[in-house]
């Protein structure tokens, strides 16, 4: 041990440390003496400081306790030492405590139960806000068309493209596991209806609100979570900006407006990656893909998917929104409730779709 | 007594524009050294970069004896162990209390064990004034005073030496103010702290700084105490300092 020199001498034990004491080195010295019995020289030990150039606090607090504990004697400590030694000592007597909450299971199951309840209050507070207070009393004076164009450019626009390509992966991956199964059968015209149907029907407004969900819901999460932890919402509304207005309103518009037109874009892709296939796998030509495409797919198809868009889009903004409204003041919350929005609005958007596959189909639609 | 800080030639420059231009200083050991200037003159900018935080710079800085131009990986690591930085808002883990705040750096950067570092956090949270029962706030439930009592507790968890302080005492009312100077000289006297702080609070810097430079227009234009400041011919000086005559 480099700090320390130990020494039993007419029964009295006898430490000489050297050099200084730090937080750095302290747990070496900790680990030293907790080997040493104290116990038995209680009254009978002498810490030789004369060769200790310092101590920091925390050792200070350390050695305090040692010398409170065994009653040990301070030889010819320094000032410095002296100062820290009086500085912490007070603080060692002292006997708050700093105790974590620990729940116990009731607690646990009782706090689980309450926050869900008061999930589905606000919830519903939120809806409620939205269409009995804001959409209302939406008017012309009120409306803010820049801010809708802002948002339909950002989740719109911008979305295009990574639409049009995932749809075109998703339509091609369709086709060609299609195609190798109905080859067998010489079944190679079916992959029209079932491109045709499997796209415009569920593939394109599926694709298209899981991408959107991804990335327009989670930034929208983020933004507001992110203007209420910098109190830019309550700046806003100091200034007689309803957030609703300006912020809400528009993004449930623009996701509303834009979904629909994102999803068309992803049937043309779809259709055009499946068609790609169709001929270099199954030799079926262009033209011939459109013809028959023309005779066998209804229009309805297309129709439904369509209509499924403003649904997903409402279900996508709406849990967004809620979540980045529901940020408390920590940055990992802006972490946990993007995480959510994202998780809650596919899974909502998906519960959706399967809702409308009931209806429809027993509307023989 | 022994510089702990020297810089020679600075020049600091982001794009195109220059914030410092070969600008030389020292602080010596357990001083209160004082940045002053009109906003934007580069005083955040100096800290930041006395802090290994801003990289932006030629010119010879060292701190605590190491040459920021050879400074290897480790050497890094151990000068930002052996220095606190409180920053001009605090900047709580927002996610943590005000125990597990200064817990942090303490179960990073050591091993003691539970009890020790329970006891180290309580003689922290009692010298920067606060009180025990703060420990279980959230940073979003302190005042803006207990905010930077909080941030300074966890800059002086691993017992730092050096302390920079980017205006700590902007944002209190007079009182906390006064009280935060006071808490200053109070821990630089207990702990030999040495500290470097940039302010624009007039009373605190007769109350506090030992020593100072004044930054305008990318140089040093004063550099001294309080003392022969007046007779500098530099309006921002005048204007500053004159509004103290009235203090
Ligand atoms: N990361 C950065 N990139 C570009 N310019 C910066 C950056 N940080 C600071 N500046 C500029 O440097 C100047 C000094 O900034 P700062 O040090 O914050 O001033 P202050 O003296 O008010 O603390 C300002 O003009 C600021 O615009
Ligand atoms: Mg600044």
């Amino acid at each position: 041990m480099q700090n320390v020199r130990v020494e039993t001498k007419d029964g009295f034990l006898t430490l000489t440390f050297t050099g200084e004491i730090s937080i750095h080195n302290l747990q070496s010295i900790i680990d030293f003496t907790k080997k040493l019995d104290f116990e038995s020289y209680t009254g009978k030990t002498i810490f030789d400081f004369k060769d200790l150039t310092s101590v920091d606090t925390a050792s200070a607090i350390y050695i305090n306790k040692l010398l409170k504990k065994y009653d040990i004697k301070l030889k010819a400590p320094n000032k410095q030492i002296v100062k820290m030694l009086e500085l912490t000592k007070e603080n060692s007597d002292k006997s708050f405590e700093y105790k974590p909450d620990k729940l116990d299971f009731l607690q646990k199951t009782g706090l689980y139960t309450y926050k869900k309840f008061a999930f589905v209050i606000s919830v519903l507070n939120f809806l409620g806000e939205l269409f009995v207070r804001k959409v209302k009393l939406l008017n012309i004076k009120n409306f803010r068309t820049k801010e809708l164009l802002y948002e339909i450019n950002q989740t719109g626009l911008k979305a295009l493209g990574i639409i049009a390509l995932t749809s075109f992966l998703v339509g091609i991956v369709i086709a060609y596991q299609a195609a190798v199964q109905l080859k067998i059968y010489g079944a190679n015209i079916f992959i029209v209806d079932m491109i045709g149907i499997s796209v415009l029907r569920e593939m394109a407004p599926m694709i298209t609100a899981i991408v959107i969900a991804g990335r327009s819901g989670s930034s929208f999460t983020a933004e507001i979570g992110a203007m209420k932890i910098t109190d830019e919402l309550d700046a806003m509304r100091s200034m007689g900006f309803d957030p609703y207005y300006f912020m809400i309103i528009p993004k449930i518009l623009a996701l509303i407006i834009v979904l629909p037109i994102l999803i068309f874009i992803a049937d043309m892709f779809g259709i055009l990656g499946g068609a790609i296939i169709s001929k270099t796998e199954l030799d079926l030509s262009f033209m011939f893909f459109i013809d028959r495409f023309n005779e066998v797919i209804a229009f309805k198809h297309f129709f439904i998917g369509i209509f499924k868009g403003p649904f997903f889009a409402f279900l996508i903004a709406v849990i967004a929104i809620y979540r980045g409204l529901n940020v408390k003041d920590d940055t990992q919350s802006i972490g946990k409730n993007t995480t959510k929005s994202v998780v809650e609005s596919i899974f909502a958007v998906i519960v959706c779709d399967a809702l409308f596959s009931v209806v429809f189909t027993n509307l023989g639609i | 007594m022994q510089d702990i800080i020297k810089v020679e030639n600075l020049t600091t420059f982001f794009d195109e524009k220059i914030i410092h231009n070969k600008i030389s200083f020292n602080v010596k050991k357990n001083e209160i050294f004082g940045i002053l200037g009109p906003s934007g003159c580069g005083k955040t900018t100096l800290l930041r970069e006395l802090c290994l935080l801003e990289k932006n710079f030629n010119g010879d800085v060292n701190v605590l004896g190491y040459d920021f131009n050879r400074l290897s990986q480790k050497d890094e690591q151990k000068l930002k162990e052996s220095w606190g930085v409180l920053f001009q808002f605090g900047a709580l883990f927002s996610s943590l209390n005000v125990y597990e705040n200064i817990q942090k750096p303490l179960l990073e950067y050591t091993k003691l064990d539970k009890k020790l570092i329970d006891d180290i956090i309580r003689f922290k949270i009692d010298i920067v004034g606060l009180k025990q029962s703060d420990a279980y706030l959230y940073p979003s439930e302190l005042s803006g005073g207990m905010k930077k009592k909080a941030a300074l507790a966890r800059a002086l968890a691993l017992d730092a030496k050096l302390l920079f302080l980017d205006e700590p005492t902007s944002g209190l009312d007079p009182i906390s103010a006064r009280e935060f100077d006071a808490l200053i000289l109070k821990l630089r006297d207990l702990l030999d702290l040495s500290i470097v702080m940039v302010s624009h609070d007039l009373r605190s810097i007769y109350d506090t700084i030992d020593r100072f430079i004044v930054l305008d227009d990318k140089k040093i234009v004063y550099d001294g105490d309080i003392k022969g400041v007046k007779e500098v011919k530099n309006s921002f000086i005048n204007t500053f300092f004159s509004l103290g005559d009235s203090v």
